[in-house]
């Protein structure tokens, strides 16, 4: 199965079509209990991985947390 | 309306036909809000003073550690122990005295933050914790102000530009924060220091843009940086009917301080 994975050709071998649960888990992705799936334009919500399959052809985007910059908030909660 | 040394300042702008005297007059008229004082906010900060930016807030409650220095160029070596705010303000007068700086040296939480972006025109997210950037998408989702969404770690960046009730937001992408300690911050896992340049100097460009009225700005599409492929990649993402802030159905009504996400770019040594 082929697909478009953050805009590169990318490849689920011996499957013609996947969970996003199982997507996550073939495709090795970092982070995945937090990660965003956008499928074709969509965001998924995360109840939805299971239910929702991948098929040839499909644009996947995986949208991670990123913070950065400087603190503006107290450390160690009150 | 120009006095001759604004006019010799702002030259390059005002032979700009996208800028021009009337641009230039709105850039003086404009008011922005830079939240956090180091890596993103830096470039920021100096930029928008140097574009002529009349009015600019920052807010940060550290002070400068020599370990910021290596990205954080608004602060130099003797600001070491300085409170960041302050020798922000110095380096923004010092570029450009046309620019009024106000500093609030608090961090930002629930209670203030409305108070604090009432004023502005574009708020800019220049922190490096969930709970902050949560905090400053829902205060400008809430008061309908337009803010940049900014995000770095190592050497990938991401910037988004928030027009509240009109584009997508940042719960739109991530509708609630990661647990703290789940995802990896700058002083854990670092960050390559020209990189908030990159991502700052974007963000300070659509504040100035938002200003003019000119251009399209980066809303509704995501921008990923990656430094080490040296690639730049516009992701479209709609407005998510779902969003707990900005979606049909509001979850998050009001302000609350996310402290299980509070989990930051800690520069405490």
């Amino acid at each position: 199965m082929n697909l478009t994975v953050n805009g590169k050709p990318s490849t689920v071998d011996g499957k013609e079509s996947v969970n996003v649960t199982e997507l996550l888990v073939e495709l090795k992705v970092p982070q995945a209990e937090y990660v965003t799936v956008e499928l074709n334009g969509e965001v998924l919500e995360r109840e939805a991985f299971d239910a929702t399959v991948v098929r040839e052809g499909d644009a996947v985007e995986f949208l991670y947390f990123m913070g950065g910059g400087n603190s503006t908030f107290p450390k160690g909660a009150k | 309306m120009f006095t001759e040394e604004q006019i010799e300042r702002y030259s390059r702008h005002i032979i700009l036909k996208e800028v021009g005297g009337k641009g230039q007059k709105k850039l003086l008229d404009g008011k922005v809000m830079v939240i956090g004082a180091g890596g993103l906010g830096a470039p920021i900060a100096l930029y928008l003073a140097a574009a002529g930016v009349g009015t600019i807030g920052i807010a940060d409650a550290d002070v400068v550690d020599l370990s910021n220095l290596q990205r954080q160029v608004i602060h130099f070596t003797p600001d070491v122990g300085k409170p960041k705010v302050e020798s922000a303000r110095e380096k923004m007068e010092a570029i450009n005295p046309d620019v009024k700086v106000r500093t609030y040296r608090e961090w930002i939480s629930a209670a203030n933050i409305a108070r604090i972006i009432a004023d502005y025109d574009f708020a800019i997210d220049g922190t490096d914790n969930f709970a902050a950037k949560f905090l400053i998408n829902d205060a400008c989702v809430m008061a309908g102000k337009p803010y940049s969404h900014g995000g770095i770690l190592q050497f990938v960046g991401q910037t988004l530009t928030v027009l509240p009730g009109q584009s997508t937001c940042y719960r739109c992408i991530f509708p609630s924060p990661p647990p703290k300690d789940a995802i990896p911050t700058c002083s854990q896992a670092g960050v390559i220091g020209v990189l908030p340049g990159v991502i700052g100097t974007i963000q300070a460009t659509e504040a100035i843009k938002f200003l003019l009225g000119k251009g399209e700005l980066l809303a509704n599409r995501l921008l990923m940086y990656d430094a080490l492929e040296m690639n730049f990649r516009k992701v479209r993402i709609n407005r998510n009917q779902k969003c707990p802030v900005c979606g049909e159905n509001p979850t998050v009504t009001e302000l609350v301080d996310e402290l299980d996400a509070l989990n930051v770019c800690d520069l405490e040594k």
